[in-house]
């Protein structure tokens, strides 16, 4: 995990070639590489071999419940908006064996852990998945028990992020304040520019680390104008047609009565589309299997989802048995008691949720119609502006 | 980054020593860490129980805090799990995670009365807190254990209760919701108990476990009768996994139950006792 140093600042600049040069310069450092290339239709975060692997002229279409790849005409290698998961499979995979036991009499022995995987490289990391990263580290890492397993990949992990141009349909890290500018955890930060003369990458160092691996590039560094078209870059990225009152939004455990509870229960299916592509979510259940002679115990923890019925189950039944209890502690969790378990909201503003739910249900405008709508009842508004926010949208 | 914690997901093998059967469906175990060493922990604590290839589940400790030797835990069978583990035998080794979570405050209770408000097996995650007072019986007013089960044949503990009762020391009152056999005792629900009275309210400090409707009255009924709700503490369960804050089922509004609680001051939770499905 890098750590922030200021003195490294120098930009630098180097084009295709240079990104190669950098991915085989990880490689050799034994790093597992990965970052965007396309599969099934859609950018997702996997193995790279090298900058070729990477989704040259792909872009994408994101709004609620659609996502479509397209073709750009610039041949942008980094012109998408997003992965359809974060790096949240690499950092905590959704199957990790927690330990492996065999019998021995009346007993067992927990057998010794498999070896650490090789240390990973994430090549093309958005600031809003550098802030969720951070928010994952504050759950495994931060408190009175952590988990040594993210604690040790991320520590051991090489940053590459590169900032967004700009902003997909369902962006909405601008209102959130994580993005689209890349600030800290990085060891190399770039910002891929094209106009008519080049398509080059500006690059800076964001650790001590970054730094080595950039001076290895021997790239020049970047002159005034690409840093400027750079920022230029950035700065549109920050247009975003949503956005969230992420204050109002923090407050939604108020309103557990709130009738567009019911609404929005009569719209989703439980699927937990949106709690896998969430790059924050965290919960996981554990699966226990044995072979067949019943000797050789694995324990395993798989990711798991609040939509899911057996979530809640203690004996006797569930707790959240409604969809709309289910739908209810998922958002509020995200956007308010998250606030009161970790100092922040749960939510980066990606915009996946909302991209990747069926039926297109938007985080934003749920949160808003529940905090808004109670906020003028509150504030004594007419019955028209109270039962506004429980329908429309 | 700090260096690595230890893994907290790895339990720790304490084998068999005693099984003693309560209730048709409910058992006790006493353990012994296989490799040698103590068991400390605080009334009120729970410990991860796993079975080798089964799994795990989350049992509060039902022995005696000042014992080390021995960890005891009292359970009900109810799932694949705790169905397990009640066909343990002397003998058999399984794994321990913890203690974890928020204990019963004993300690913050010196000098008041003590009320326990248990409700069926609810009496053994309370047992650890009644001999942490009994051995501190000269700092407390009056101990009084307020004890509600389904049937007389559902009474955990009954020779325990009974030894209880006939002590100058404790007041212990029982009830049943329904009698059977030659049951001549209080029938009703253990809030009627507590109706009764005979303890000072202004300096009273009550713990109550049961299940979640019965805490819930109970709690109404100690501050009907004067308790304050920062005097008042209940013993939550919700679905956990890890036990630990990691897995993220046991969450209760901005509550982790497994490290935030399971004890929690009831004026920390009332509100949310009242909102379905939380």
């Amino acid at each position: 995990m890098p750590g922030v140093d200021a003195s490294i600042t120098t930009a630098v600049v180097f084009d295709r070639g240079g990104l190669d040069a950098l991915i085989a310069a990880l490689k050799a450092k034994g790093f597992h590489v990965v970052g965007p290339r396309v599969a099934d239709d859609a950018v997702v975060y996997a193995d790279l071999d090298a900058a070729s692997d990477l989704p040259a002229g792909w872009g994408d279409e994101q709004e609620g419940g659609r996502y479509r790849l397209t073709r750009r005409k610039d041949g942008a290698l980094f012109g998408y908006t997003s992965g359809v998961q974060g790096w949240k499979r690499h950092l905590y995979p959704p199957r990790q064996k927690l330990f492996a036991a065999r019998r021995d009499g009346q007993g067992f022995a927990i057998l010794p852990p498999d070896p650490p995987a090789a240390p990973l490289a994430l090549i093309g990391v958005r600031a809003c998945e550098l802030a969720a990263i951070a928010k994952q580290a504050k759950v495994f890492g931060d408190r009175d028990f952590a988990d040594p397993g993210y604690q040790g990949r991320l520590a051991s992990a090489f940053v590459v992020a590169v900032e967004c141009g700009e902003a997909g349909g369902t962006c909405f890290c601008a209102a959130m304040g994580t993005g689209p500018a890349v600030e800290t955890g990085f060891d190399i930060k770039m910002v891929e520019v094209i106009d008519k003369a080049r398509h080059v990458f500006v690059a800076t160092a964001g650790s001590a680390a970054g730094a080595k691996v950039l001076d290895g590039l021997k790239a020049p560094a970047a002159a005034e104008a690409d840093k400027a078209a750079a920022a230029a870059r950035v700065a549109k990225a920050a247009k975003q047609a949503k956005t969230l009152d992420a204050k109002a939004a923090a407050r939604l455990k108020e309103h557990p009565d709130h009738a567009r509870w019911d609404d929005v229960a009569r719209r989703c299916m439980t699927c937990g589309n949106c709690t896998m592509v969430c790059p924050t979510c965290f919960c996981t259940t554990v699966e226990d299997t044995t072979d067949l002679k019943g000797e050789h115990a694995e324990r395993w923890r798989n990711w798991d989802s609040c939509f899911t019925i057996d979530f809640s189950y203690i004996h006797g039944g569930a707790i959240r048995t409604e969809v709309k209890s289910r739908y209810r502690q998922w958002i509020t969790h995200k956007l308010s008691t998250w606030h009161d378990q970790f100092g922040s909201s749960g939510c980066v503003g990606c915009g996946r949720c909302i991209t990747w739910c069926p039926v297109g249900i938007d985080i934003t405008a749920e949160a808003t119609a529940i905090t808004e709508g109670a906020r003028k009842a509150a504030a004594g508004g007419s019955k028209k502006a109270a039962t506004s926010g429980g329908k429309g949208r | 980054m700090s260096a690595h914690a230890k893994d907290p997901m790895l339990p720790r093998p304490f084998r068999v020593e005693k099984v003693k059967r309560e209730l048709s469906d409910t058992f006790t175990m006493e353990l012994v860490p296989a490799e040698g060493g103590g068991f400390s922990f605080a009334a009120g604590q729970f410990n991860m129980l796993y079975v080798f290839g089964i799994g795990e589940v989350p049992i509060s400790i039902s022995g005696d805090p000042g014992e080390h030797e021995r960890l005891v835990h009292t359970t009900r069978a109810v799932g694949k799990v705790s169905g397990a583990l009640d066909a343990l035998k002397v003998g058999d080794v399984i794994g321990v995670r913890g203690p974890y979570g928020i204990p019963w405050p004993v300690e913050a209770a010196f000098g008041r009365d003590l009320v326990f408000v248990a409700g069926g097996v609810g009496l053994a995650p309370l047992r650890p807190a009644i001999y942490q007072a009994m051995a501190n019986r000269e700092r407390f007013g009056k101990v009084m254990v307020l004890y509600g089960a389904r049937t007389p044949e559902d009474i955990l503990f009954k020779k325990e209760i009974e030894r209880w009762r006939g002590r100058f020391d404790m007041d212990v009152a029982v009830t049943v919701d329904r009698a059977t056999g030659k049951w001549g005792g209080n029938v009703g629900v253990v809030t009627n108990l507590v109706a009764k009275g005979g303890f000072d309210p202004q300096n009273t400090t009550a713990f109550v476990c049961g299940p979640e409707v019965m805490m819930r009255y109970a709690a109404q009924a100690l501050e009907k009768k004067g308790v304050g709700r920062g005097s008042i503490f209940v013993s939550m369960e919700r679905n956990m996994k890890c036990g630990v804050g990691l897995c993220g089922h046991c969450q209760w509004g901005t509550h982790f139950v497994c490290k935030d609680g399971p004890v929690f001051r009831y004026d920390s939770i009332a509100d949310l006792f009242s909102i379905r499905e939380l």
